[in-house]
């Protein structure tokens, strides 16, 4: 019975040819099943790469929409007080009278720009799209394991960002406590705040659906051939990932659950006896621990933060061995550096939590597994770095931006240091340092790496290239932009500037000498957006009139690219679901008139062992 | 382009998609229940005394505030609708249709039977004015068999569709629905055991 | 090849009688964990005792009707993953208490 699934497997295939498995034919016992209709085929697809491509183009429109919440509060920051010119009296009487901004308006910017980045931008690009389209594709599958589960995952984290833009829209606004929704402030908050705990439900179930069907189908499609270490350094990440998620969000859910009853049933889990509110002592049970709610959230935030970062990883591992026409440096060191790293980042969480008075014992623990989980991530970043080493390097625009990753990355993961200790972190705790920091790891970090994954896998998906010019202009305009909003964040940080003023810390003496950079920041976010009109229109332009090019327009081994047509054949992938012969990164092989070797190449006896 | 091993082995891991998908679901559900077991746990360490004082009486053990009888027989329903679920599974693998359908019926009845008893329990407390908001003890109580009821809502939503509609599935292709059936147990048994955990850390300790 | 797809009906009646046995020792270690509950033993004894007996029923779910017993090496590889992420969530968690005496009990 093995056999035969496995023969079915590698032989049923060339039944179809190419033109047979574009065009299906009603073949009832063994083709593909008929054309769908259009809800079927654009909308409720099961099929990985259509979900992949919703995925994608939901969580760039989210990215959009957090950058322009972000845009607002910069308006604020930088000239306190001011009416926002044209545009401020859009947002109505109750936000912004007279188009000047109110605080509460302010910390619902806050709170909903950080989760839409997060849980509807980053993360659905980075896993939902990338993951989707591109791990069946890389590891020879038809399609993913569930593909109806899929579909699920996708719809439901729809609804879950729909509940997040809603919650805008009910009374008093939406959640305003911060992304991460602190008890006992987010316990006492307005409605908005059930509607950001009801969307992360949302959010939380898409994403275990979603991390259950990856694991499924990298432990069993893998097309044979493919052992777990010839899989590329792409998929390692996302297997990597989709562990992180399945096993972090759920405790989350279970806070989030504790705080719906406490907000919805009049529990106290977070509410500590005798919490006085507005002056009046909470008339509620009491007994319950904001710390809780801590060591919850934080138990999955910070693999979060590893599951941003471990896919921008993989793409810009991809990229480099790529445009470097050489094997990755070290790839066995990565694969067990990424292992190892995402079973620290689950020991690593109290770090946030150094001021809470959680104890000095703890702090010591934490502090010892925060410095150890820095050193894979610094494996990680050498061997990427040492990958360039000696490379014929192509210039191309996705290698501009994967070169881009790796000192802003470095610098994100370098100014976390002082953070993962005690004794500085005391100081630089709740500022502007940490915002910078994170920013750091998470905009020129994983950002810049997501951007070149598009610009790598925008001929894969379409067909075509994308313009190098306009790529240029974004890269360039993105880079610079981007570390003139974040770099001075440092400064203000360690002057001792805290993150939660909403006059960008006007009020505050200490914060004087260094306030005038507030401006310089607003400015260069607005410049960002800017920069990212290069992006848009190249690509709409290129989906229509952009560079027809060949299946394998980078010459690189990988199956997606040297098994599959551009795009792939619309139900099950392959043309003929590929065997692998050898390791994801041939290339430049001695004796090879090539200088790659696909994963699929059937060896030659003469050259190979 | 079928996708592979939906029915049969993958030969080096040896077991087929859906199996592997239910359990890495059901780790989820462990570090689900996990969490709210911690929060559970690190409460009631805080706490000065527990269950604790509700309507200015103090209580010794949650047993004076709880109704063990009912959650013991609801024990026995919840072991014996697993032990249903295991034979119905057994019965397809002899070819026993109607066996199957039986056992599975009986699964869903006692799903049922656990869910009465358990309004019965809830109902009782509300009469004697014991809200989730009277105390952390009852918040735990009512959250986490709260959500462990829902869990057999679920179980109940899902063993139906096998019973009934998605039976129909035995006469195309009865390896792929005895399958099923597997894994439908494999969730089913999950909530059996986290009811085991759940009744003497709640009830009895 | 799975042993569950491929057990004659023979071994599936083996299977049938191991499960009546598990069902009447699940019975038992119910009925002796409400029994000791009514001794009121001090905390830490009866919470010994119960989670002994619970992690004892639990294990012979998963064993017998959950078939771990003869399951492969990839959920057992999952299971394990899960089972050291659980444990560090507890121990992790609950010694925020470990310095921190009567933090918590905090009475206006």
């Amino acid at each position: 019975m093995a056999n035969g699934a496995k023969d079915k497997n590698t032989h049923a295939a060339p039944e179809l040819d190419e033109a047979q498995a574009a065009h299906p034919t009603h073949d009832p016992g063994h083709g593909p099943p008929p054309e769908p209709g259009f809800w079927r085929k654009y909308v409720f697809s099961t099929d990985h790469k259509v979900i992949g491509i919703q995925y994608g183009i939901t969580a760039l429109l989210f990215l959009l929409i957090g950058f322009c919440l972000v845009m607002l509060m910069r308006w604020q920051l930088a000239y306190p007080g001011e009416a926002l010119p044209l545009i401020g009296k859009l947002f109505g009487e109750a936000n912004m009278p007279d188009g000047v901004m109110q605080p509460e308006f302010y910390n619902q910017l806050g709170a909903m720009h950080g989760t839409i980045m997060v849980f509807l931008g980053i993360v659905p690009l980075a896993v939902g799209a990338f993951g989707n389209y591109v791990v069946p594709l890389q590891i020879g599958a038809p399609d993913m394991a569930f593909p109806k589960l899929n579909m699920a995952s996708y719809w439901v984290y729809f609804l879950g960002g729909v509940v997040m833009l809603a919650s805008f829209f009910v009374p008093a606004g939406a959640a305003k406590a911060g992304w991460t929704s602190y008890p006992p402030l987010a316990d006492i908050e307005t409605m908005g705040q059930t509607m950001w705990l009801i969307g992360m439900l949302f959010l939380i179930t898409s994403s275990l659906l979603g991390a259950v069907n990856f694991l499924t189908t990298i432990i069993q499609l893998r097309a044979p051939g493919m052992t777990f270490m010839r899989m590329p350094f792409f998929v390692w990440a996302q297997f990597v990932t989709a562990f992180l998620l399945l096993l972090a969000f759920p405790p989350l859910e279970a806070a989030a659950i504790f705080q719906l009853m406490d907000r919805l049933a009049g529990t106290s889990f977070f509410l500590p006896s005798g919490l006085v509110v507005s002056g009046e002592v909470l008339d509620v049970a009491g007994g319950g621990s904001p710390l809780l709610w801590q060591h919850l959230f934080w138990f999955l935030a910070h693999p979060e933060v590893y599951v941003l970062i471990l896919p921008a990883m993989g793409i810009v591992a991809e990229i480099i061995a790529n445009n470097t026409r050489k094997p990755l440096w070290g790839y066995k060191a990565l694969v067990y550096s990424v292992i190892f790293l995402g079973f620290m980042s689950f020991i690593v969480w109290a770090h946030h939590m150094f001021i809470t008075g959680m104890g000095t014992t703890i702090s010591a623990f934490f502090q010892v597994t925060t410095m150890i989980i820095s050193i894979p991530s610094v494996v990680i970043l050498s061997a990427l770095f040492i990958s360039l080493w000696g490379g014929s390097i192509r210039f191309t625009t996705p290698m501009l931006f994967a070169l881009g990753f790796l000192p802003m990355f470095g610098i994100g993961g370098l100014t976390g240091l002082p953070l993962g200790l005690a004794p500085t972190d005391i100081h630089l705790h709740d500022t502007y340092y940490v915002i910078g920091h994170f920013h750091y790891v998470v905009a020129p970090g994983t950002i810049i790496a997501l951007f070149a994954g598009i610009y790598y896998w925008f001929p894969k998906i379409t067909g075509r290239k994308m313009n190098d010019r306009l790529g240029k202009i974004h890269f360039w305009g993105t880079i610079l932009f981007m570390n003139g909003i974040f770099f001075p964040m440092f400064i203000q940080g360690m002057a001792g500037v805290s993150r939660r003023l909403y006059d960008g810390g006007q009020v505050y003496q200490i914060a004087e000498p260094v306030i005038h950079y507030n401006e310089f920041m607003s400015i260069c976010a607005w410049l960002l957006a800017l920069a990212q009109i290069p992006f848009i229109i190249n690509f709409f332009m290129s989906l229509k009139k952009g560079e027809k090019v060949e299946a394998n327009v980078w010459k690189a081994t990988t199956l997606e690219w040297s098994a599959a047509p551009s795009p792939p054949v619309a139900h099950g992938n392959f043309p003929k679901l590929p065997t692998v012969h050898r390791g994801p990164y041939e290339y430049s092989v001695p004796g090879h008139d090539r200088d790659y070797l696909p994963q699929d190449e059937a060896p030659t006896v003469a050259v190979e062992r | 382009m079928d996708i592979p091993y939906t029915v049969t082995a993958r030969p080096d891991t040896g077991v087929f998609n859906a199996k592997l998908g239910v359990w890495l679901f059901l780790a989820s559900e462990v570090m689900l229940f996990g969490g709210l077991f911690a929060g559970y746990v690190f409460l009631r360490i805080g706490a000065p005394a527990w269950p604790g004082a509700l309507h200015g009486e103090t209580y010794a053990h949650a047993s004076e505030v709880l109704n063990v009888p009912l959650a013991t027989l609801n024990t026995f329903v919840l072991i014996a609708s697993s032990v249903t679920m295991v034979m119905a599974w057994a019965s397809l693998m002899m070819k026993n249709f109607a066996r199957y359908r039986l056992y599975m019926g009986g699964t869903i009845a006692l799903a049922f039977v656990f869910l009465i008893v358990k309004v019965f329990e809830y109902g009782s407390k509300f009469e004697h004015g014991l809200f989730p908001s009277e105390s952390n003890f009852l918040a735990i109580y009512f959250t986490l068999t709260g959500l462990h009821a829902l869990h057999v809502i679920g179980g109940i939503i899902v063993n139906t569709y096998f019973w009934g509609p998605g039976a129909k599935m035995w006469r195309t292709d009865p390896k792929r629905f005895t399958n099923r059936i597997e894994v439908a147990g494999l969730y089913w048994h999950f909530v059996d055991l986290v009811w085991i955990f759940l009744f003497p850390t709640i009830y009895l300790l | 090849m799975d042993e569950h797809t491929t057990a004659s009906a023979e071994d599936i009646r083996k299977h049938v009688r191991v499960y009546l046995i598990v069902f009447a020792a699940l019975a038992t270690l119910t009925v002796v964990t409400v029994a000791v509950s009514y001794v009121h033993l001090p905390i830490l004894p009866a919470l010994v005792v119960g989670l002994l007996i619970a992690t004892i029923k639990g294990g012979l779910v998963a064993a017998y009707f959950m078939h771990l017993v003869s399951e492969k090496k990839v959920i057992f590889g999952v299971l394990i993953i899960t089972a050291v992420f659980l444990v560090g969530m507890f121990i992790l968690t609950l010694s925020s208490f470990h310095d921190q005496e009567g933090i918590m009990t905090f009475t206006p």
